[in-house]
């Protein structure tokens, strides 16, 4: 029924002109045939292309042509680094390289925590079911080769397992160093049942970086995912998160965009087990040439579950704002609660949005909704504020806050929505209007 | 033959129509039947020369002969387009007809009396008295209308050709041009050859190109400047022959200051095979002018196992060139096996206005993948639109819509809603909205919602004694309120109607 893109062969070749001279990493049977299989799957689609449907807003071929293109080091000068005040288990990867000297040590009650690089070269170990199958899983009814790349390629990354309640968070730290820098990382987590993990991530890893997280929430078990993506003007990102969600299992999920020249953030959600939840939701605020792009994809397979996604967007100086936001609904997914709102804020000429909100459903004991609105600061709104003796600058900055309000308070844990609401607030003054 | 189904009697105004149709034909479709009648067919096939033959026949000049085999030769490198929602296995283009007209209007006929009992009768029988009293009076509620009713001019186009169109001398007099498009070509080339195509280009999609090379005839409507015209303006669209697509094209110029609201009904009769219907409808609005365009799509549906049907395969397009000009397309679907359309606006003048209003019902194995686009391309320009999805029994309904803001239409509003209503669980509804902002100035909304009927506004019904199926179709009634308002009163009646066709048999 979806359209899905031809292989041309300016696909093909771009696809070849992409895997030229590149190799798989080394890794035990299990790992290579993952890789493998991801390969086939790439090569099954191609790369994308812009005149494919699914890339219809955002040029793809930055996000994976060679060379990457260079993006300078931004420095934040004396600026505390986000999350800074959390109590958190750090991990820190430089240009995609990890660095365990500047990493805490993996010891979390409850947690198991590894690298991708080492348990690939285990003959047997638990990720072999979770590597590249909730991507393979995931490329159905669209499909999504940068991810496919990303599992055939990608040399490390983080492994976790969680059995218990994680007493603090796990935090990846992506550091960019080198102006030239590509990097990939997988990730892999799985939650056993009734356990709880909160996910932390910050930074601009790299001048581009391919990421993949794959997601398995067991039933009862509770994942909460929290990210600041970097503030280097000039990076390029494409991103995904894979996630199977078990009977009432919780997933949420939350990022925060302040900057970068391209951001593709695809989210995959896929309900397996009755009464699940998940919450989906991103505050971007960018300027100039910022191009920020949200891809979500829910789908419904199970009975009772409720999915929301909150996306939020400021645009100025000619800033590109994307959200493509789908629920599908599987026959069968009866009761389902299926909510969507998209919302940009212009806040002067040359600024865009492009939204396509999208609703597939073939159960009809259903409640779904979506909306999306775009426009300017209410003038009327402005005006209450400055005649109760509010500056212009400040009265703007409060209206932007609380038009981002609905998708910070989309995260749970009190001081991270400090964290990120500070951030925001911090984006504001920069950008605030001189005289 | 005429397999009249003896029951149904020529009707002379709709509410005996109502409650007959509800009571006697409960989820049949009632305009299945054919009229026997001797057809002159072009060969089967396309080619050029059967583009040359379409031609020949409408006796067209030169330019339109070349106009229609360029769109032909671009045709043959074109694709089908496969992204909308809709299953349905491949067409044979070569197995159809693209051509037949029944051989009694060999000779054109100068007047209606010359024109073929069996075709009147025809028209007759589907409620479109032709002959002499156009009166589709006052309908239910026949006290609120005005004592004589209010009168129709009906363009009757029979699988390839225009029967008749009446009410013509009148809409002289004021200036109304109202005629077939062939007879427009012959009549008023300066007009046709300039607006022709002006709005959905004979290279626009697969479909419209189709049409360009065999459209075979169709309305042609020119209301001069500020000439409110006098009466409604009406086409009424018969399928009749076998394996025979139907390519009208349709053409409205509403020149500075003018009104005029216009009709469209269709119909089909009840077959095995699927039939192609590929319409092009354009719409041209000047300064200050305003155009309201209706359709009843009432196709052939197939049978209760996907077995027949049209493939309605329509582009409509509407151009708000002049300043203030205003648009406003209202459709009722609820027939065709497949529908794929989407009536659009064009908001090119400077707070010209575009409104879509749709109700889209689908039942059985139906699929309709339908919706709008309304592109700003002026300063203070506006839109809204209203859609309404229901589907029932394994049918899938999508709406698919696109609104555009171009970032010099300063100032400009949309505001969309559209709403699904889902009943059984072996159906599916969709929304596929698109929605490109470009300027700080403007404000677009969106909002859609899908749902189940209400248990507790059924549960509130049967209470008062209704049984199931009669409150599901006055609840369905409820949620289509907004759009069945938008219609003229002529067809609000006829479509509240079809809405409780459309589902009888989808409860329960």
């Amino acid at each position: 029924m979806v359209a899905v893109a031809k292989l041309t062969p300016q696909k093909i070749a771009a696809t070849e002109a992409r895997l030229e001279g590149a190799t798989l990493p080394e890794g035990a049977g299990w790992a290579r045939a993952a890789r493998e299989a991801a390969l086939e799957r790439l090569r099954a689609t191609g790369l994308p292309a812009r005149r494919d449907e699914y890339w219809r807003y955002t040029k793809p071929e930055p996000l994976y042509e060679l060379p990457a293109p260079r993006a300078a080091v931004f420095d934040a000068g004396g600026e505390a680094p986000v999350f800074g005040e959390i109590d958190r288990v750090k991990l820190v990867f430089v240009d995609g390289v990890f660095d365990p000297d500047a990493s805490d040590e993996p010891s979390l009650a409850g947690v198991e925590i590894a690298r991708l690089s080492e348990v690939t070269q285990a003959d047997i170990h638990w990720a072999k079911d979770l590597f590249g199958v909730l991507e393979a899983r995931g490329q159905s009814p669209v499909p999504r080769p940068l991810a496919a790349l990303n599992t055939a390629l990608a040399p490390d990354g983080v492994v976790i397992r969680v059995t218990g309640k994680a007493e603090k968070p796990v935090s990846l730290i992506y550091l960019h160093r080198d102006e030239s820098s590509d990097a990939m990382l997988h990730h892999l987590v799985r939650l056993e049942p009734g356990a709880e993990l909160t996910l932390l991530e910050n930074g601009p890893a790299a001048a581009r970086f391919n990421k993949v997280l794959e997601v398995d929430v067991a039933d009862g078990a509770r994942f909460h995912h929290v990210r600041a993506q970097g503030r280097d003007h000039e990076r390029l990102a494409a991103t995904h998160i894979f996630a199977r969600l078990g009977q009432e299992s919780t997933f949420k999920s939350f990022t925060l965009t302040a900057n970068g020249r391209l951001t593709r953030n695809e989210t995959v959600v896929e309900f397996t087990g009755d009464d699940a939840v998940a919450h989906v939701a991103g505050a971007a605020v960018g300027d100039g040439d910022f191009h920020h792009d949200d891809t979500i994809f829910i789908t419904h397979g199970a009975e009772r579950c409720e999915s929301r996604q909150v996306f939020k967007k400021v645009l100025r100086g000619g800033a590109m704002g994307v959200f493509q936001g789908k629920i599908l609904v599987k026959p069968g997914a009866q009761k389902t609660d299926g909510y969507q709102i998209s919302q940009a804020l212009l806040l002067d000429e040359g600024s865009a949005f492009r939204a396509k909100p999208e609703l597939e459903i073939y159960a009809d004991d259903v409640a779904c909704s979506h909306g999306s609105t775009t426009g300017a600061i209410d003038e009327t709104l402005l005006f209450y504020l400055r005649a109760r003796g509010i500056p212009l600058e400040e009265a703007r900055g409060l209206l932007i806050l609380a038009f981002l309000a609905e998708a910070i308070e989309e995260i749970e844990d009190e001081a991270l929505a400090a964290d990120i609401t500070a951030r925001l607030e911090a984006w504001i003054r920069r950008h605030r209007r001189a005289g | 033959m005429a397999t009249l189904d003896e029951k149904i009697e020529v009707r002379e105004g709709v509410d005996k129509e109502t409650v007959e149709t509800v009571r006697s034909m409960a989820g049949k479709y009632k305009y299945g039947w054919e009229t026997d009648i001797e057809m002159e067919f072009a060969p089967k096939g396309l080619n050029e020369e059967i583009v040359r033959l379409i031609s020949e026949k409408n006796e067209e000049p030169e330019w339109l002969t070349e106009w229609r085999l360029n769109a032909y030769r671009r045709w043959v490198q074109m694709e089908e387009p496969d992204w909308a929602m809709v299953d349905y296995p491949k067409i044979d283009y070569q197995e159809q007809y693209y051509y037949a007209k029944p051989k009694s209007l060999t000779k054109r006929p100068k007047s209606l009396d010359e024109v073929d009992p069996k075709l009147l009768e025809t028209y007759e029988k589907l409620g479109i008295p032709l002959r002499e009293q156009m009166i589709l009076a006052g309908v239910e509620g026949a006290e609120a209308a005005p004592a004589e009713g209010r009168r129709v001019a009906v363009d009757a186009v029979f699988d390839s050709v225009s029967v008749g169109t009446t009410f013509k001398v009148e809409l002289e007099k004021a200036g109304v041009i109202f005629c077939s498009i062939s007879e427009a070509v012959r009549e008023h080339p300066e007009l046709v050859r300039k607006y022709l195509g002006s709005v959905v280009p004979p290279t626009d999609n697969f479909f419209a190109t189709l049409n360009s090379a065999v459209f075979s005839d169709g309305s042609f409507v020119y209301v001069p400047p500020g000439v409110r015209c006098p009466m409604e303006l009406s086409t009424y669209f018969r399928i009749n022959a076998e394996n025979t697509g139907q390519f009208e094209r349709t053409l409205i110029i509403a020149d500075k200051g003018s009104y005029v609201s216009y009709l469209e009904g269709c119909t089909a009769p009840r077959r095995d095979t699927h039939q192609l219907h590929a319409a092009v409808v354009e719409l041209i609005a000047l300064e200050d002018a305003e155009i309201k365009y209706s359709t009843v799509q009432n196709w052939y549906p197939g049978d209760e196992e996907g077995k027949g049907g049209i493939y309605n395969f329509v582009t409509k397009r509407a151009d708000c060139r002049g300043a203030r000009s205003k648009v406003m397309w209202t459709q009722v679907e609820t027939g065709s096996a497949v529908t794929w359309k989407y009536p659009s606006c064009i908001l090119r003048g400077e707070g010209s206005v575009g409104e879509f209003y749709s109700i889209a019902i689908t039942n059985n194995y139906q699929q309709a993948d339908t919706g709008t686009k309304m592109i700003h391309l002026g300063r203070n320009t506006r839109s809204r639109i209203v859609s309404k999805g229901i589907s029932a029994g394994h049918a899938q309904n999508t709406y698919r819509g696109l609104v555009s803001i171009h970032p010099k239409a300063a100032n400009s509003r949309n505001y969309t809603q559209c709403d699904s209503l889902l009943i059984g669980d072996k159906c599916g509804a969709h929304t596929v909205p698109y929605i490109e902002v470009s300027n700080t100035s403007s404000r677009v909304e969106h909002e859609a919602t899908t749902s189940k009927v209400d248990e507790d506004q059924l549960f509130y019904c049967r209470q008062r004694g209704m049984n199931e199926e009669e409150a599901v179709a006055l609840v369905v009634n409820g949620f289509c309120r907004e759009v069945l308002q938008a219609l003229p009163m002529e067809f609000a009646m006829e479509a509240q109607q079809l809405v409780a066709i459309s589902l009888e048999g989808s409860v329960g």
